[in-house]
């Protein structure tokens, strides 16, 4: 059985055509969102600045009970 | 417009989130929809045996392919859009977000991408029925990825079923069954998919059109277009049927986005439901300037769509700000006061805990939970505040229903003409039916304008307006991902037509 399932995976990419391509962009795509992206733009605000539960959960609530104007 | 934006970071999150989900929105529906057509099509091959159907199938599945390649992980962005812009409330609603997704992810992604090899993999290689089978799982994995979804987002048009944490900052789930059956999020989910099937029935009309207008693969557009038109032509009924349950419910937990839809300033009973007009768009509330330059109204329809009784009262945006003692409307005035004290409370309760003063605490804690229902509310600065933009709501919901209601007659004259084998005759209407598709994806994103612009200012309705909820940022930080993804989803978008367009002129045959 993990035969057969490993020769569908194994010939099926083998023989894709429009699929290379697609395979390509996808490729491309995760790259630069995990790799450039998620890595430079997009940090986890919250588990970089604290280290803790405690003082994210200490952050939210001062922004909760002393927020600041909606505008800088 | 454009001398009114202010231009700060939550605006910039609320563009980069707008941006990103209308975009990862051009892909989704036609997975959801066209996944189902292509099984529809393989029953058909199964049950008769003719390799034509195959080979139909195999078509449009290479196009259910290029989309769902294309659109792949568009979702994810948005998700890191909440960790980095949205902190304050991805820390809030993680223990209710969270669940929904990660259900998500274990279940409907898994289902999907096991059946997915299978379905394209798997053609020569198991049986016709087996194949069938694992085309169907995709078909139901990929909307079961849309529940789940739907549920979580329902759950900020309608927060229930959980109990606010003030120790952690956090919203508990108490009630699973609360979110999951609430019936904002059941009549957000049916509506929303149902809309997808009918815009990837307008997929199939679109490229079966051009086909028609080429003369070339008749039999095969036929086909296609008859099977895609009865899909359409159900889909398009059942999306005006759960949109009036939509309707309904948005009137009963978000009147604001109604009255808003509505372009209503003051309440009436009965109330008239605005089949089309042109706003004044300088009237403000509490003003005494005319709402509309003209308008068509239906007499006691929104009474009937609001509440379900013809002569009912439907509240204005006036009555809903001021409130309305002879309907026992309370205003945002009245709840911003309320809301202060819940913020006063919490605040107060903070101090107290960290002071080890357990007494004060416990009055602290009696004060915010007596007013925690308008916690949202203690935010704002002006009742005015909570009213979302009219005109762009208002103007949305009639392009969305007025192409809905085409898109019943369009599918009905194909229907028709079909029968009558008189469709390639029509080169007018197969041309129209072409540029259908386009209009299609342009009453899909005005839905989604209606149900996120109207829920405004709220991330969570009446709970967490959007200036709380995000992250202390820089807005200039925002202001360049929102032009990065701007740049990389028209890349990805401008690929797949490419794709998609050589694929559509190569045709059936070249499969």
């Amino acid at each position: 059985m993990f035969k057969n399932a490993f020769y569908l995976y194994y010939d099926g990419f083998r023989s894709m055509v429009v699929g290379r391509t697609l395979w390509k962009i996808i490729f491309i795509k995760l790259f630069i969102m995990f790799a450039i992206l998620k890595l430079f733009f997009f940090p986890d605000f919250l588990a970089t600045n604290f280290a803790t539960d405690a003082e994210r959960a200490d952050h939210v609530l001062n922004n909760l009970t002393r927020p600041s104007s909606g505008n800088h | 417009m454009i001398e009114q934006i202010d231009l700060t970071m939550v605006n910039w999150a609320r563009a980069t989130f707008a941006l990103t989900a209308m975009y990862h929105w051009i892909f989704v529906p036609l997975t959801l929809g066209l996944s189902f057509i292509c099984a529809f099509f393989e029953s058909i091959y199964v049950k008769t045996g003719d390799e034509q159907w195959k080979k139909l199938t195999r078509f449009w599945m290479t196009l259910f392919g290029i989309n769902f390649a294309i659109g792949v992980a568009t979702g994810i962005i948005l998700e890191f859009e909440f960790g980095t812009n949205w902190s304050n409330y991805s820390w809030m609603v993680g223990d209710i977000f969270g669940a929904p997704l990660a259900i998500e992810g274990l279940a409907a992604f898994f289902l999907e991408a096991t059946f997915f090899a299978v379905m394209f993999f798997g053609w020569n290689r198991v049986s016709k029925k087996a194949h069938l089978f694992a085309t169907w799982m995709v078909a139901v994995g990929s909307n079961l990825s849309a529940v789940w979804i739907l549920i979580a987002n329902g759950w900020m048009q309608n927060p229930v079923g959980m109990k606010f944490n003030p120790d952690l900052a956090r919203f508990e789930m108490t009630d699973f069954g609360a979110l999951v059956f609430s019936p904002v999020a059941i009549s957000h989910f049916v509506h929303v998919t149902s809309s997808a099937f009918l815009y990837a029935s307008l997929f199939v009309v679109a490229v079966s059109s051009w086909y028609l207008l080429k003369k070339r693969h008749i039999q095969f557009a036929k086909r296609s277009l008859t099977v895609a038109c009865t899909f359409g032509l159900l889909a398009s009924l059942f999306v005006a049927y759960t949109g009036d349950e939509h309707a309904y419910h948005a009137a009963n937990v978000q009147p604001m986005k109604l009255a808003a839809m509505e372009g209503l300033y003051d309440g009436e009973a009965p109330a008239g439901l605005v089949a089309a007009g042109l706003l004044n768009f300088s009237k403000k509330p509490g003003d005494d300037e005319d709402s509309f330059i003209f308008k068509v109204k239906i007499p006691m329809v929104l009474s009937l769509l609001a509440n379900r009784d013809i002569n009912s009262f439907v509240p204005g945006i006036n009555d809903l700000v001021y409130g309305n003692t002879a309907e026992n409307i309370m205003g945002v005035e009245e709840k911003m006061v309320r809301g202060k004290l819940a913020v006063a409370g919490l605040g107060d309760y903070k101090a107290a805990q960290n002071v080890g003063d357990q007494l004060a605490a416990s009055k602290a804690l009696t004060l915010f939970e007596k007013n925690s229902d308008y916690l949202g509310y203690g935010y704002l600065d002006s009742a005015e505040q909570a009213v979302p933009y009219v005109p762009l709501i208002f103007y949305s919901f009639r392009v969305m229903v007025g192409l809905g209601t085409f898109f019943i007659f369009l599918f009905a004259a194909y229907l028709y003409l079909l029968y009558k084998d008189q469709l390639e005759k029509q080169p007018l209407l197969l041309k129209l039916g072409a540029f259908s598709f386009f209009l299609g994806l342009v009453a899909h994103e005005a839905g989604w304008i209606v149900t996120e612009v109207g829920r405004q200012p709220w991330a969570i309705q009446d709970l967490l307006p959007v200036t709380i909820a995000r992250s202390n940022l820089d807005a200039g930080t925002v202001e360049v991902t929102f032009f990065m993804f701007l740049i990389l989803f028209t890349a990805l978008l401008i690929a797949e037509l490419k794709i998609m367009t050589k694929q559509i002129s190569i045709g059936p045959e070249g499969d």
